[in-house]
Order: C-alpha cells, then sequence, then structure tokens
C-alpha cells in the first residue's frame, strides 16, 4: 500500500503506517488524517511532535498509558488524559496519532 | 457501554514477572524479543523485574554503535522503561565485573546483586522468562 502526497508515493504497511519513518513529513499527517475524515489542529500537532520526539529519545512508540501520562508531564494535566486524547484521536491516541506521526504501530496497545 | 477512556483499569491479575537476560544484544534476536516482551507486560502492568547477566549485561552498555552490522540499535529503549513503570533491574556483579564494567557504563540506572541475593529475588517471582 501507500499514500500520495505533493505528487510524492510514500510507502506504507497494510494499516496505512509508514514503511520507512525517515521519510515522514509534515504533510503526509495532514493527509492521513484527511482520508479519514479530520482536520489537523494545534492540538492533534503538539501530540504529534510529542511523539516524533519520543521516538527519536526512545526508538519506540510509546504505549497509550505511558504516552498520556508522559504527555500530562509535558504539556499539562488538562492534557494528560485519556478523555482529551481519544477526543482528539477517536480511533486510539497511541495508534491514530503515531500512525500520523510515521512512527510504527506501538506494541501492544490501542 | 464505558466509552475506551474509562476503561483505564487493568484487568485480571497481577502478576510477578521476571525476565533474565544472558545474551549479547545482537547476532541472535534474543535480546529485542525480550525488551518487546517487557514492554507489553510492563502496558499490561504487570509487576516486571529485569536480570542482566552474563553477556546479558552488553545490552544496556552505553554508547552501541550498530551502523557496520545494519541493524537498530535499540538500547536507547531501556531507557523508556522508567516510563512504563518499569524500575526494578538488576545486574549481576560477577558478570558486571568479569566484563570490565561499572554501573557508569550502563545506560540505565541498576542494582547489583551477587548470584546469593538473585536467587533470592527469583525466588519471590511468580513467572521467569529466561532469554
Amino acid at each position: 500500500m501507500s499514500i500520495e502526497v505533493n505528487g510524492k508515493t510514500f510507502e506504507t504497511d497494510e494499516e496505512g503506517y509508514l514503511a520507512d519513518l525517515n521519510q515522514w513529513e509534515p504533510d503526509v499527517a495532514t493527509a492521513m488524517a484527511k482520508e479519514e475524515g479530520s482536520e489537523l489542529t494545534d492540538a492533534h500537532w503538539e501530540v504529534i511532535n510529542f511523539l516524533r520526539e519520543y521516538y527519536e529519545e526512545y526508538q519506540i512508540a510509546p504505549a497509550v498509558r505511558v504516552l498520556t501520562k508522559a504527555i500530562g508531564k509535558k504539556l499539562g494535566k488538562d492534557k494528560g488524559n485519556s478523555k482529551y486524547l481519544y477526543e482528539l484521536f477517536p480511533y486510539g491516541p497511541a495508534k491514530q496519532a503515531c500512525k500520523y506521526a510515521g512512527l510504527p504501530k506501538p506494541t501492544g496497545c490501542v | 457501554m464505558s466509552e475506551p477512556w474509562e476503561d483505564d483499569e487493568p484487568e485480571g491479575p497481577v502478576r510477578k514477572f521476571m525476565y533474565v537476560n544472558r545474551r549479547a544484544p545482537y547476532g541472535t534476536i534474543y535480546a529485542l524479543e525480550s525488551l518487546e516482551v517487557v514492554l507489553i507486560a510492563a502496558a499490561f502492568e504487570q509487576d516486571v523485574t529485569l536480570v542482566f547477566m552474563d553477556d546479558g549485561v552488553y545490552q544496556i552498555k552505553k554508547d552501541q554503535n550498530t551502523d557496520a552490522i545494519g541493524v537498530k540499535n535499540f538500547s536507547p529503549t531501556y531507557r523508556a522503561l522508567e516510563g512504563y513503570d518499569v524500575e526494578k533491574l538488576y545486574v549481576e556483579k560477577e558478570s558486571l565485573e568479569s566484563r570490565g564494567l561499572t554501573t557508569d557504563d550502563l545506560v540505565v540506572p541498576v542494582q547489583v546483586v551477587d548470584k546469593d541475593q538473585l536467587a533470592e529475588l527469583m525466588e519471590e517471582q511468580e513467572v521467569i522468562l529466561s532469554f
């Protein structure tokens, strides 16, 4: 599978996760969101950028519980809770936000 | 029906799992597989203990460079364990010392234990998995 963005083709796996995370660019996230019928706001970008940084540092996509806790630490308690994150990413905050961020699917989680 | 964000409580019993890592990080898949299983157990909020002994101590050695062997350097991931509430990391003393290493050479804070202390820790576990 693949996704077409700005005339460039990006390989994905069968669930739509980017094959090579180094290829990622912000427009890829925008295009993936559009395909799922949503538009990315600053609040979405905050989480997506957080995930990129997390991956850069630890070389994994975090489990949802870990993501929630880490977001709380970095961006404040009002954002570090499941309700807030599920409202932004209804398909599961770790799963969906990781996909937009170009990361692999998180190990063993939603 | 509950909303997905209300489904935060762990289900089922919490068990004491110990993962014993005894092999070098690269050359076989054991170290990486162990780490993945540890992350899954931790995501399910189990009581996780890690032991590094024999060549397994190399898994958490600082400054790993895997460029020449064309595999991913996954040693940074051990530093994510704290965020998963996995904080019981033990290194067997003789394994560390016989390889000329100290805790300063490791990417994560660990407790150094001798064989007798390790045996006691193993005694406390419900499940022990050796990699």
